[in-house]
């Protein structure tokens, strides 16, 4: 079904300002509590301490970029060891799918950094404009002394957290005391003021400009999300079998007495006044909502008003919505059900892997490259040689001696090029704490030793004093 | 397809359709938001900007050099000047210690296998192969048999004045007689002298082989090089003939090869080619690879 009509198209979509009303109620407070935890975290995180020990740095949440460290309060991180990060964002997804199934886009509504900048920066565009009202009175005046100061109050405001977000982000990544000095001293590396420039445009154009623009356009979160939610998911809901038909406070009083049906909206509109992406929560579920629940919130107050029972807007599934409309009994919302049963069992299974990686993981390594050319060395006895570049990992704060021994073929025995072996013939490197050291290994056997051409070996790496073992497989060649 | 001015509106979502119709589903028109069309016009006008700063155009002889007068090959040589810096930087550790001292220091260790792998690579690897494993008449590097020594020292000398080096006064010079070519030894003699040097070195005669022959040949004629009992002179440039390694084979027709033509392989000498400390850094490489002495 389609008409046809005669309009001038433009070409782009002109974006409509959003002018959010400020709005008081428990999910208000609950996004309030939650971003002022959130951004305390991020913003004093760097300076908490964490005791490593004399040759380790003592931030707590540190990368060190330089010395490819990552350090996590307990854990240090190497950088052979990224796929670490790849079962964190493994785990991320798997929770935020979690989240989605149970409750909707928590995510979205509260956590998101978009969502709590965007919330702090609206907070000062009052503070300065005014609310919904006085701000759009204020855009559509003409320039004045009075406009001039309150938007330029905002923006110098804006430009200032945008700085902060800038210099706390560049903390994670070095000493964070030591980099404040030297910021302010302005002996910081060009890099460090770099980073702080691009996250200041950043902050400031994606929370105080773009705002819901990059959760429409940019986020690709809301496609996914709605591909991935179900009719018995939590989702902040318009429960349209209460509210229609909408009728004015005064016809809906009409239309009751006269034994009408009146639905409980009255049409006020303020749950889109107070909608941060400036949509209307009647029309369903939609991409735009980041589900923050303030149209909650505004409804309540006027249901409280009206003296009709809270919950117009409220949590709720479309199955229990669409049941109650067709008169059917609602269904119990099940947060247990196959779809969250997976998910919580992906999480369990992804995050006690790398617990139990994290927990039992050795503190020492050992990397072998066997010779490409030559593979093997015949010499002037008729001994067979192999040699091995080998690097040896210690990942512990303190220097530590490893004794290298072979297991293989009968009379297999093992040098280290420029290190002598201890009168029991075990050749003894030092490493370095917290560091590896690359030497050169030669593994000899006698004529005959190695039968078919090539035969296995292990190389074993003791700590002399903690008692760690370490071995590395590897295979040696001979001639025919 | 509906033209510009005159768009079918649908009815369900109040949206104007792009009037693109498949079996009766059509397109919603949905407009980017202006922002964004912005950015990209932005990013147009922007890449212009490139023609200017940076070299584009070609010409017939030359290009447009751009503004900014950029040169991937100017940054290059800055790189590469900055690298010589940091190497000359730890190679001043090399050019003070003497060899005995790099090779027992684990850092001084570390940078001449670093600085040895690299010129070797660059230097010696057409004719000792990569990582020195050798070839018919270039000499492996990894065993422990070493026809003009095998310390440290003897390296670094071998290195410095080459082996019969045209160039060089104090080369390693060793002449081996061409005993077949010049007469010297009959055919017979030759073949019996081989198979003694065989029998040298454990391996198997032939039956033609007269024992008595080939000793008397060799001590008159190879002793004095190579010991009587053929575990050769590293002073003399003289190969043991008793071990395993034969560095240009070991079976009957190449031992009579090498008695009646004489071998004489050539190495350059690299002082005055190669600088002191990659002379130095490669006597260490090549004495770290397995068979120093």
């Amino acid at each position: 079904m389609s008409t046809l009509t005669d309009v001038d198209l433009p070409l782009y979509q002109s974006a409509k300002t959003v002018y959010p009303q400020s709005v008081k109620g428990p999910f208000r407070r609950l996004k309030s509590v939650v971003l002022v935890l959130c951004l305390a975290v991020y913003y004093f995180l760097p300076f908490l301490r964490w005791d490593r020990g004399p040759n380790l740095p003592d931030q707590a949440v540190l990368l060190d970029l330089p010395h490819r460290r990552f350090y996590f309060f307990f854990i240090e991180i190497w950088p052979q060891e990224a796929y670490y990060f790849t079962g964190l964002l493994v785990l991320a997804a798997m929770i935020l799918f979690l989240m989605n199934a149970l409750a909707g886009r928590v995510w979205c509504g509260y956590l998101c950094p978009q969502t709590v900048w965007t919330d702090l920066f609206q907070g000062v565009e009052r503070f300065f404009q005014g609310d919904r009202r006085a701000h759009m009175l204020l855009d559509q005046a003409p320039w004045s002394f009075d406009k001039l100061w309150r938007k330029g109050a905002t923006h110098v405001s804006w430009l200032m957290i945008a700085w902060w977000t800038g210099g706390a982000w560049v903390l994670y990544f070095a000493d964070a005391p030591t980099l404040v000095r030297d910021l302010a001293f302005f002996e910081a590396p060009p890099v460090a003021y770099i980073s702080i420039a691009i996250l200041t445009f950043t902050t400031y154009s994606l929370a105080g400009i773009m705002r819901e623009q990059v959760c429409t356009y940019m986020c690709p979160w809301p496609r996914i999300q709605a591909a991935l939610t179900d009719d018995q998911a939590l989702n902040v809901t318009y429960r349209y079998d209460r509210g229609e038909p909408r009728l004015s406070l005064k016809g809906a009083e009409r239309a009751r007495a006269a034994g009408d049906k009146a639905g409980d909206c009255i049409d006020c509109n303020q749950c889109v006044a107070v909608c941060p992406t400036g949509i209307d929560i009647r029309h369903g579920a939609q991409l735009e909502c980041i589900q923050c629940g303030l149209c909650i919130d505004a409804c309540d107050n006027v249901m409280e008003k009206v003296s009709r029972p809270k919950g117009l807007i409220g949590y709720d599934t479309s199955i229990n919505v669409e049941a109650r409309a067709c008169g059917k009994p609602e269904e119990v919302i099940r947060f247990i059900r196959p779809r969250t049963l997976v998910y919580a069992a992906l999480i369990s299974i992804v995050g006690g892997a790398m617990l139990y990686q994290l927990a039992t993981r050795a503190t020492a390594g050992i990397n072998l490259i066997h010779d490409r050319a030559p593979l093997f060395v015949t010499l002037a006895d008729g001994s067979i040689r192999n040699a091995f570049t080998m690097r040896l990992i210690n990942k512990r704060p303190d220097a530590r001696l490893f004794a290298l021994t072979v297991e293989g073929p009968t009379g297999a025995h093992l040098e280290v090029v420029g290190v002598s072996a201890t009168a029991d013939w075990r050749p003894v490197v030092a490493v370095e704490p917290d560091s590896t050291r690359e030497v050169r290994v030669l593994v000899t056997m006698p004529k005959g030793a190695i039968e078919h051409k090539h035969a296995d070996i292990a190389i074993r790496a003791s700590d002399l004093f903690a008692g760690e073992v370490v071995i590395a497989k590897d295979h040696v060649f001979g001639p025919h | 397809m509906a033209d510009r001015n005159h768009h079918e509106l649908d009815a369900h979502t109040g949206q104007t359709t792009t009037g693109h119709d498949w079996d009766g589903i059509k397109e919603l028109n949905t407009p980017l938001p202006r922002w964004w069309l912005n950015i990209f016009y932005a990013c147009i006008i922007w890449s212009l900007g490139y023609y200017v700063v940076y070299p584009s155009w070609p010409g017939i002889t030359s290009h447009a050099r751009g503004v900014l007068g950029y040169s991937a090959r100017a940054d290059v040589a800055v790189e590469l000047d900055a690298l010589n810096a940091s190497r000359a930087l730890q190679a001043a550790g090399l050019a003070t210690a003497d060899l005995v001292t790099i090779k027992a220091d684990p850092k001084l260790l570390t940078i001449a296998q670093a600085q040895g792998r690299a010129a070797f690579a660059n230097n010696c690897a057409p004719c000792h192969g990569t990582g020195g494993a050798g070839a018919k008449g270039y000499p492996n590097l990894n065993d422990d048999e070493w026809i003009w020594g095998g310390t440290l020292d003897a390296i670094h000398t071998t290195l410095l004045h080459g082996i019969r080096a045209a160039n060089n006064d104090n080369t390693r010079i060793s002449a081996m007689p061409a005993f077949g070519r010049d007469g010297l030894l009959k055919k017979e003699e030759i073949r019996n002298v081989a198979n003694h040097v065989r029998a040298l070195g454990g391996l198997s005669t032939e039956p033609i082989y007269d024992a008595k022959l080939g000793v008397k040949v060799f001590t008159e004629n190879c002793a004095a090089c190579h010991g009587e009992a053929g575990k050769g002179n590293p002073e003399l440039g003289a190969p043991n003939l008793t071990d395993a390694i034969w560095l240009y084979g070991s079976d009957i027709e190449t031992l009579v090869e090498t008695v009646s033509y004489s071998r004489a392989g050539v190495m350059p000498a690299w002082s005055g080619r190669l600088d002191p400390i990659t002379i130095k850094s490669l006597a260490v490489y090549v004495h770290s690879l397995g068979g120093g002495k």
